[in-house]
């Protein structure tokens, strides 16, 4: 038996689990259309590679990755694109973004695809296949899971699979992985040989007895070395990646430092699900596993294409009348959303259908009495009532001093919270206000730096132009000096003109009319060679009445005007 | 007592001495609070404070010729943050100096003549263009100073606002709801 440890704080929501899990995993229907966000994951927007109208196969990319941290965006399913353009999507802001929506054509046909062995395969071509299946880490926090799939800075010995789903309601990973175990554990050996990891261990709360014991069979079946099933204490947050490192191995990941420098990396077992098939079978990311839940006929887990608009979802497990919301994710931690329309992503583990009775509207905030049992409770080993009271005050500087940026704005505090302070609305206020000032302070260097840049420039080419004509000027009086030799002159032409040598701006006009004329006088025309004699004496000819007009123009001009200039 | 009056005399040069040197070997260059007002400010150098950019006007409050509410674009934020560092009261903005939502400089390319006064007016060098060659604003740079505007002579340039997208987007400060409740 393996000893484990603990982490501080921690709460006991009632899990409201056994609802989803009594019926297996369900397959949900192709939808009537899907609205694929570019944007499900960590790292910058996918860019958009189809048209409007195209006609696109299942697990063709949709949306290619920008930049090192990103990852591709697939149809769902085969269709046609009907729009490009900002939608509403699962987001806090309730704002909308980039989403390529798609009418499926139902015949769900696949774009041509093919796995590789792992074994047998550089690492960096796995990671690119990862990238290019558009993998993330599905447990929430969406970051490319090849990004995390590197060892060559630190020294990986152990690998954890996540699978304890602290989080009240959602139960997909525990559905995963009572069905797919085996693929689960061969995804986990695709990242432990990725990472050189010396042993797996997969955390499982002991409230999901059946997970363990299929895990535990798959392990035995597949005679996986190394690697071990935990069952940790079931505790909230226990799922975090750091709270789970925490109890499985005993490391303490300190403030800002990564755990890959403890030696340890973090997967959810959805994702090394995801993991082997992208890189066995060629399948890029185009479903997952949703709990569907709450105020429902019957909570149930289905397989759901991604882009699955959320109101053909809860329908599927029958949303009752009285639903007023959605929530994604679970309740402690979830995102309220903005319309039943939004398209499922990457990061939708759960879809709690919340009503009044089942989610009452918090009663007012009362006064913060300082118990301090927020701290009592708090994960992160942090002060949440110094960072309520900071961030209420808008004193920022000091909120950052106690840390606020190790919140993992997990709920526990508002959780036991007497007074009912919505807790974590407060620190996300302030870190947001935070990031904001970060980046109007960046933009106001970079103007700074741009601005005395071009002080700079500005004074620099004032210099110059002074000093080029401090040496014309010295030019000048020297050609004056030696003036009757026009040879060693460096502006020959000014003995030409009967303008007075000692203005030189005179002097200078005169030197470009020597040059322009010396130039004209130089100048052959250069589309006389070779002409057959037809066209010579055509030449001839034109020529001649030319001569001819010419003189008699200067008959006619002597007689009232002298002529201008040479018209040649 | 003679004697007492040279030791006196003695350490009193020494010490001048050593304060003399100090004085010419560890000269601050500069008025460090003007760095400090500087920092403050929001570099959009668009001189609706009356000076020509940021620095000048915090060389300006530095000195004690400048009130601190001259700087729209800094806004409340910025006075209270002066106010802070010199120590000084908050004052409110003047008359028709307040400030105004964030924007950038937008040219209508199909009207631009290509004249570049506009690259002549902008402090940060953001407009990218030359000579008969159309213009356009390299947007993360524009700093909103409006100082391109005056300047076309074919009004082509416009004021965008920066929007509200998901990438900056802001959490707002909690608030509890006043409900009116019927009087019993």
């Amino acid at each position: 038996m393996r000893p484990l440890f603990k982490f501080h704080g921690g709460v006991h929501p009632a899990t409201h689990k056994a609802e989803s899990t009594r019926t297996p995993i369900a397959l949900a229907p192709i939808p009537t259309k899907l609205v694929i966000p570019l944007h499900q994951h960590v790292g910058n927007r996918a860019v958009p590679v189809v048209q409007v109208g195209e006609r696109v196969l299942k697990g063709q990319i949709i949306g290619r990755p920008e930049g090192r941290l990103s990852s591709a965006v697939h149809a769902s399913t085969s269709g046609t694109v009907s729009a490009i353009d900002m939608q509403l999507v699962a987001h806090h802001s309730g704002l909308p973004d980039l989403c390529v929506t798609l009418i499926p054509d139902g015949k769900d046909e696949w774009i041509a695809h093919s796995g590789v062995d792992y074994r047998q395969t550089e690492h960096t071509d796995l990671r690119h296949l990862l990238r290019q299946a558009g993998v993330v880490g599905l447990g929430g926090a969406v970051f490319p899971s090849d990004m995390k799939s590197y060892s060559h800075k630190h020294k990986i010995k152990t690998l954890v699979l996540n699978g304890a789903e602290c989080e009240p309601y959602i139960t997909c990973d525990d559905m995963l992985m009572r069905e797919r175990a085996g693929d689960i554990l061969r995804g986990a050996e695709v990242l432990r040989e990725l990472l050189y990891a010396e042993e797996v261990l997969i955390g499982i709360e002991d409230n999901k007895p059946e997970a363990i014991a299929a895990m535990q069979k798959a392990v035995l079946d597949d005679k996986h070395a190394h690697m071990e099933v935990i069952a940790v204490p079931t505790l909230y947050p226990g799922g975090g990646a750091k709270q789970l490192i925490r109890v499985l191995t005993g490391i303490e990941v300190a403030a800002g430092v990564r755990s890959t420098e403890m030696g340890v990396q973090c997967f959810n077992v959805a994702t090394a699900y995801c993991v082997w098939r992208a890189i066995t079978f060629g399948e890029p990311l185009l479903s997952r596993i949703v709990t569907v839940t709450g105020n429902v006929e019957h909570a149930q887990n289905y397989e759901v294409l991604l882009g699955t608009p959320v109101d053909e979802l809860v329908a599927l497990a029958g949303s009752r009348a009285d639903t007023n919301k959605h929530i994604m994710g679970g309740p402690m931690m979830g995102v309220d959303l903005p319309s039943g329309s939004v398209g499922v992503t990457k990061a939708t583990n759960c879809i709690i259908e919340a009503s009044p009775k089942l989610f009452p509207p918090p009663p007012p905030a009362l006064p913060c009495i300082r118990c301090t049992r927020c701290a009592d409770v708090c994960p992160a080993e942090l002060q949440p009532q110094e960072l309520f009271w900071f961030s209420k005050a808008k004193d920022f500087g000091k909120a950052q001093e106690y840390h606020l940026f190790d919140c993992i704005e997990c709920g526990a505090c508002a959780y036991v919270c007497p007074s009912q302070i919505p807790l974590v609305q407060y620190y996300r206020f302030a870190k947001s206000e935070i990031w904001q000032r970060e980046r109007d302070a960046q933009a106001a260097d970079l103007a700074r730096e741009r601005h005395e840049y071009r002080l700079m420039r500005i004074e620099r080419e004032k210099q110059e132009k002074a000093e080029r004509l401090a040496q014309k000027e010295k030019a000048a009086l020297a050609a004056k000096a030696a003036s009757p030799a026009p040879a060693v002159n460096p502006e020959p032409a000014h003995t030409s003109s009967a303008a007075d040598p000692d203005d030189t701006l005179q002097m200078r006009i005169d030197a470009a009319v020597a040059r322009a004329k010396a130039q004209a006088a130089t100048a052959q025309p250069k589309n006389v060679n070779a002409l057959t004699p037809q066209q010579q004496a055509e030449i001839a000819e034109i020529e001649a009445r030319r001569a001819k007009i010419r003189e008699m123009a200067s008959h006619a001009g002597a007689d009232d005007e002298p002529p201008k200039s040479n018209q040649g | 007592m003679i004697a007492a009056l040279w030791v006196m005399v003695g350490i009193s040069l020494l010490l001048g001495a050593v304060l003399g040197f100090s004085a010419i070997k560890f000269k601050v260059e500069g008025n460090p609070l003007v760095e400090k007002i500087d920092a403050v400010l929001p570099q959009t150098q668009c001189g609706q404070c009356g000076y020509p950019g940021c620095k000048p006007y915090a060389e300006a409050i530095a000195k004690g010729e400048a009130n601190i509410n001259k700087c729209p674009p800094g806004g409340e934020e910025g006075i209270r943050k002066l106010a802070d560092l010199l120590g000084v009261e908050y004052v409110p903005f003047g008359e028709g100096a307040a400030p105004k939502a964030k924007a950038v400089a937008f040219i209508d390319e199909q009207t631009c003549i290509g004249c570049t006064l506009c690259l002549q007016a902008c402090p940060v060098d953001a407009i990218v263009g030359a000579a008969k060659q159309m213009h356009t604003i390299i947007a993360s740079e524009c700093t909103g100073c409006e100082l391109c505007i005056a300047p076309c002579p074919v009004d082509c340039i416009s004021m965008q606002p920066i929007g509200e997208d998901i990438t900056n987007w802001k959490w707002d400060y909690p608030t509890i709801p006043i409900v009116q409740v019927a009087a019993r």
